[in-house]
């Protein structure tokens, strides 16, 4: 016992220096920087490095594989199956055609063969279907080290094991603490902030203060999740600002770049301290869980803000839920109704440093922010795009279509006309009457007047 | 963190399903995934509700009966071999799994024949089940009439829907019984490339 005593005190002070190096180092590297919204191009250079390390391990992986004489599961993004887009009419008057000898000048009402057609594309949709993979993580086709993402387990060397152990225990006791302490230093900074800054007179001052505050704090988070965002043209001021969403970081990375008035639902614990902090420096606008259903009264608080020219952007998602980036799903006319000038942006993650989808039905909140923390980083582009205004000819869902699609064209994401929410819920019949008028026309439109439509 | 391998190894009897199926081993490895990825709860089998979760599926007008069919005999529940079974009567016939197959003998003639014969009996088989709701091996005119409304829905009105069924009922009948048999069937369909038509290519 006694002998332990000097090592005792060696061993104290030599983890209070470490701690006092870690905390200058931090102090240094990021959170000034963060303050002052400068970057040394630290996360650019540890990208780099990172790409070279993931680039050879495929190659270990491939080789592993060609010894055992097997094939890697690469995964396909753009669905397994060989499809061809032709239209019902087409491809049932094709079915016709080579079924029956006679000339087709008059088609005939109804063959047998018909039913092929619909059995067959109710095949392909259970063999692959659009919908079904927007709701799981992306599959990538190089692995990037991490046990999540890995399909084919059994070619892993031993090196490339030793390699994975080394990266496991960089990020999970290196980055992993790192980023937690950013974090609860960025979140503490936002609650004191705000709350100070709403203790002065409202003034330019007082919005100078809140809009520094606002950002810098964001700053400090995107920096907590090794956040590596690359901005495309300038962020625009006013209105609307209408984006995709993949995940709850989306604001964050929005935010840190520009200075938005939030909308949302009110929550309880953290996030509901947060919030009530964030209101008392500048007007956001946040519903109570009963006034969420209520649409005319969600249109009427948005227009309000809208319309007040003194009061910030709002950031809106009208997806409704999170989508996996590789595409953009149905917009919900609520916001696209209200006649502001609607601000596009697109947000497209690149999924090879770490996955910022958020699968709500898989993980829980803290589980996410978990797995953020302990990927490699999250890379992202972030286009701004001119500003839309609803034409006099188009309603409210033409025109968030008209937007969604320059959304999807700019971020490379597949345009997509289905609702988010079949996540939870199943398609309406209304989409299946489309079908069947389709082939009703077919079968009975060209005999009678149809005065249905 | 969650592992999310699936090979060979992993998909219980591979073996036995690949050599029943004729599906390579890679596509096998396609449709495990899908398989895993419908089945929301981890349960091991789909169920019904499972199926009818895809979008695309419940806008077909023939949705609910293409769901039915990867249930036989009143079963609730479909495993992997079974999933694999319906699917392996849409594999392309050329698509054969080329591991089994020696590559130096050319396949005889008649095989081949044979093979496509098969097929088009198969196919034919899978949409006259379609048709044949009550598995009586005959289409009535009133199973003719279910299928017709559940294609059109109300866009159609009863009487022309009725026209409709008689006269196709009326043209591929043979032996005037006023339903039309499976013979009956394979006959008006016989010059159709069916096994183009029903066939899904899946990638390599």
């Amino acid at each position: 016992m006694f002998l332990l005593l000097p090592f005792d005190s060696l061993i104290v002070n030599l983890l209070g220096i470490s701690l006092t190096v870690l905390f200058t180092l931090l102090l240094v590297f990021i959170i000034v920087p963060a303050i002052f919204g400068v970057s040394f191009g630290i996360r650019k250079l540890y990208m780099k490095s990172l790409l070279k390390i993931f680039a050879w391990a495929t190659l270990r992986m491939e080789r592993g594989a060609k010894e055992k004489n097997h094939q890697l599961y690469k995964p396909y993004t753009n669905g397994i199956i060989a499809k061809d887009p032709t239209s019902l009419e087409e491809e049932i008057k094709e079915i016709r055609r080579s079924g029956s000898s006679k000339a087709l000048d008059n088609t005939p009402e109804f063959e047998l063969s018909d039913i092929f057609y619909f059995c067959r594309k109710g095949m392909e949709t259970i063999m692959d279907d659009e919908v079904t993979k927007r709701f799981s993580a992306e599959e990538l086709e190089s692995w990037n080290l991490l046990s999540r993402t890995n399909y084919n387990f059994q070619y892993i060397s031993l090196r490339l094991t030793v390699l994975w152990g080394l990266g496991v225990l960089i990020r999970y006791c290196f980055l992993l603490p790192l980023r937690i302490a950013l974090a609860f230093t960025g979140i503490s900074l936002l609650v004191v902030g705000t709350t100070v800054v709403g203790y002065l007179p409202n003034g330019r001052f007082k919005e100078f203060m809140s809009k520094h505050v606002h950002l810098m704090c964001y700053r400090i988070c995107v920096r907590a999740l090794t956040a590596i965002i690359t901005y495309h043209d300038r962020p625009r001021n006013g209105g609307i600002c209408v984006a995709n969403h993949t995940s709850p970081i989306d604001v964050i990375i929005l935010a840190s770049d520009g200075y938005y008035a939030m909308v949302g639902q009110v929550h309880g614990g953290l996030m509901g301290v947060i919030q009530r902090a964030m209101v008392k420096a500048c007007p956001h606008v946040w519903f109570e869980r009963s006034e969420v259903k209520d649409r005319h009264l969600v249109a009427k608080r948005l227009t309000e803000h809208v319309q007040d020219k003194s009061k910030l952007p709002i950031l809106i998602f009208p997806e409704g839920t999170c989508i996996n980036n590789t595409s953009v799903m149905m917009f919900k006319k609520g916001s696209f109704e209200i006649g502001a000038t609607v601000y596009p942006v697109a947000i497209k993650y690149d999924p090879q440093f770490g996955d910022a989808f958020w699968n709500s039905s898989k993980y829980g909140m803290v589980t996410y922010l978990l797995r953020m923390m302990t990927s490699w980083a999250i890379v992202c582009s972030v286009w701004y795009l001119p500003p839309m205004t609803r034409e006099a000819d188009e309603d409210a869902v033409q025109f968030a279509n008209r937007v969604k699609s320059a959304i999807a064209r700019q971020g490379g994401l597949v345009d997509l006309l289905w609702d988010g929410g079949l996540k939870r819920e199943k398609v309406k019949d209304t989409f299946k009457e489309e079908q069947q008028k389709l082939y009703s026309k077919m079968i009975v439109g060209n005999h009678k007047d149809r005065s249905r439509s | 963190m969650g592992s999310r391998s699936s090979h060979a190894a992993v998909i219980p009897d591979g073996d036995s399903i690949r050599r029943e199926t004729g599906f390579s081993q890679a596509s096998l490895l396609r449709l495990h995934h899908r398989f895993r990825a419908l089945d929301r709860n981890k349960k091991g089998y789909l169920s019904r509700m499972d199926l009818q979760q895809i979008g695309a599926l419940a806008v077909n007008p023939l949705g609910d009966r293409i769901i039915e069919s990867f249930f036989p005999d009143g079963s609730q529940r479909v495993d992997f071999p079974g999933f694999v079974r319906v699917l392996a009567h849409f594999r392309p016939v050329e698509d054969e799994d080329t591991e089994t197959q020696d590559p130096k003998k050319p396949e005889p003639l008649n095989s081949r024949r044979n093979k496509l014969h098969c097929e088009f009996v198969r196919t034919c088989t899978n949409a006259f089940q379609l048709y044949d709701l009550d598995r009586d091996g005959k289409i009535s005119r009133h199973e003719m009439l279910q299928v017709l409304r559940l294609m059109v829905g109300v866009q159609v009105t009863e009487e022309q829907l009725e026209n409709i069924a008689d006269r196709t009922v009326q043209e591929a009948d043979e032996d005037g019984d006023g339903a039309v048999s499976f013979v009956e069937f394979t006959k008006s369909l016989e010059k159709m490339d069916v096994e183009q038509k029903m066939s899904i290519r899946i990638l390599k």
